[in-house]
């Protein structure tokens, strides 16, 4: 089913004011409703080759198995297609980035993050591994989704820091999971509900360190009527700000419900309409 | 690597690096940092060291341990903390390192695995560099990871203000306090004015129509630089970009 008519997106990556190359990578397709962001790692050129393997493998796998089968149709244990998809192509594109790690020597030790969504049926799939994040603006509210696995994470998860001293902290950088390390990876993927009006940004670390979230969430609340310039002004922030690390964007507005043709009659996408409208 | 100075009124005694995860502070022997006095209990405190972050911890000790003069618990240290202890003093010293040939790659995301032993002795050396609290290998001389440098201080911007120069709110100011400040109508015609390191700078934001400034008519996704005293026309109204003194 076709999206472009309930998604608008814009993409933007820059290599910040530092790094003298660009290791992440962003894909965007409002159409099939996939979008995908990867922050490289590894010496000379390998973190590209990693993250860019990931956008690549990943966008055009997933148009395959979504070709086949419809996101949101149901599996025999209960999971939607988009799941099942989403953990069998990130377990193939980490066992390729691992066998070329392998393989070449000037690849080795090379890896990334990942944060990809796939929108179907008013909701959202969301897949992450590391320190990449998606955040959402539904209405006033802005925060991120995922959770970062990354040590400063699970040190606030287990109370040994606070948020705010996080900030502090001097252990950044430092991801207990990410893509084409090992043969095998652990993905988080979960399912959220989608509304009209919504705002989903997925970015790299770039982004997050050097912007705060509040900064974050004016950008999106005052610019949302141009994505285009809302990503522009969001890189220039974190560029203004040091730009110390690569810094990329996706930004997708939900214009319009995309109830599932398949699901219900007109009354139930009507009461669909009006759960959402309430 | 941070440190610890060991003081007793205004005298260095020692320096003490950081180098095990835990490291005890008391007056009985088997403790890492010795301080032989009545007013240390047995265990006083400890310092927790994760990388390059480091804890302290009291023991419930009898008196107390204080850091820059307040009476605490646990305390995430700060470079420049002073730990009191009695009459001594432990000052933490954690500087960044000021920025060597190649800045970028002390900033570069690892990872971090409790199986690093499985890696090359070459990959270890190059990527990981860490404690073994986590499971990881201490590289030659016993560096952690370089940590990041603080952000660089954003230079002062002059402060700068718009006034409507025609139609019903005429006089009326606005100063551009906020990083973003949107202007005009939703719906219609809306521009955002941007403040900057370098300045302030206008962008169309939505509506057919586009803002001019000063005659020139700004175009699609170019943020175009604000000067002193431009004319913005914009939804029908027409405004004054000034810097305040």
């Amino acid at each position: 089913m076709d999206l472009s008519k309930a998604l608008e997106v814009a993409t933007l990556s820059d290599k910040g004011m530092v790094r003298s190359h660009n290791e992440d990578a962003v894909f965007a397709d409002a159409a099939a409703g996939v979008v995908i962001l990867a922050d490289g790692m590894g010496g000379y050129n390998a973190g590209e080759v990693a993250s860019g393997m990931t956008t690549a493998l990943l966008s055009s796998e997933l148009a395959k198995s979504f070709a086949a089968r419809e996101p949101d149709s149901v599996e025999a244990d209960g999971r939607r297609w988009a799941q099942v998809a989403l953990a069998t192509e990130i377990a193939r594109t980490n066992a390729a980035i691992h066998q070329a790690a392998q393989s070449q020597p000037q690849y080795a030790g090379m890896g990334t993050t990942l944060v990809t969504a796939v929108f179907h049926d008013n909701a959202v799939t969301v897949a992450h591994i590391g320190d990449s994040r998606l955040y959402r603006l539904r209405g006033e509210e802005f925060g991120a989704i995922t959770r970062d696995h990354s040590l400063l994470q699970e040190q606030i998860d287990s109370g040994v820091i606070t948020p705010e001293q996080a900030r502090h902290s001097q252990n950044k950088n430092l991801v207990t999971r990410a893509l084409g390390i090992d043969p095998a990876v652990e993905p988080e993927i979960r399912d959220y509900d989608v509304r009209p009006g919504d705002i989903y940004l997925l970015c790299s670390d770039g982004l997050n360190d050097m912007v705060e979230d509040d900064e974050i969430a004016m950008t999106l609340q005052a610019l949302s009527a141009n994505l285009e310039v809302c990503a522009m002004q969001l890189v220039q922030m974190a560029n203004d700000n040091g730009g110390r690390d690569n810094v990329s964007v996706i930004l997708v507005r939900v214009k319009e419900a995309f109830p599932a043709p398949s699901r219900g009659g007109w009354w139930a996408r009507f009461l669909a309409w009006f759960k959402l409208a309430r | 690597m941070a440190k610890l100075i060991l003081c007793m009124e205004s005298l260095v005694l020692k320096e003490i690096p950081l180098n095990k995860e835990r490291m005890t502070i008391g007056r009985k022997p088997h403790n890492d940092i010795q301080i032989d006095n009545l007013a240390i209990s047995g265990e006083h405190a400890v310092v927790v060291t994760i990388l390059n972050d480091s804890f302290l911890e009291d023991l419930h000790s009898t008196n107390g341990t204080f850091i820059n003069g307040h009476a605490v618990e646990k305390h995430f240290l700060q470079n420049g903390d002073v730990i009191e202890l009695g009459k001594y003093r432990l000052k933490y010293v954690n500087e960044v390192p000021q920025q060597q040939a190649a800045p970028a790659d002390f900033e570069k995301t690892m990872v971090l695995r409790p199986d690093m032993a499985r890696q090359t002795a070459s990959q270890i050396e190059n990527k990981v560099m860490g404690d073994t609290q986590v499971g990881l290998k201490l590289p030659p001389g016993g560096a952690a990871v370089p940590p990041p440098a603080p952000a660089a201080q954003a230079p002062a911007v002059p402060r700068a203000a718009i006034q409507i120069v025609s139609g019903a709110n005429v006089g009326k100011e606005l100063e551009l306090t906020k990083t973003l400040t949107t202007l005009g109508k939703p719906g219609v015609q809306v521009a955002v004015i941007a403040r900057r390191p370098q300045g302030y700078f206008i962008t169309h934001v939505e509506g057919a129509n586009f803002p001019i400034v000063s005659g020139v008519t700004l175009t699609a996704n170019k943020p175009h630089p604000l000067k002193d005293h431009d004319i913005i026309e914009l939804a029908g109204v027409k405004m004054e970009f000034f810097l305040k003194a």
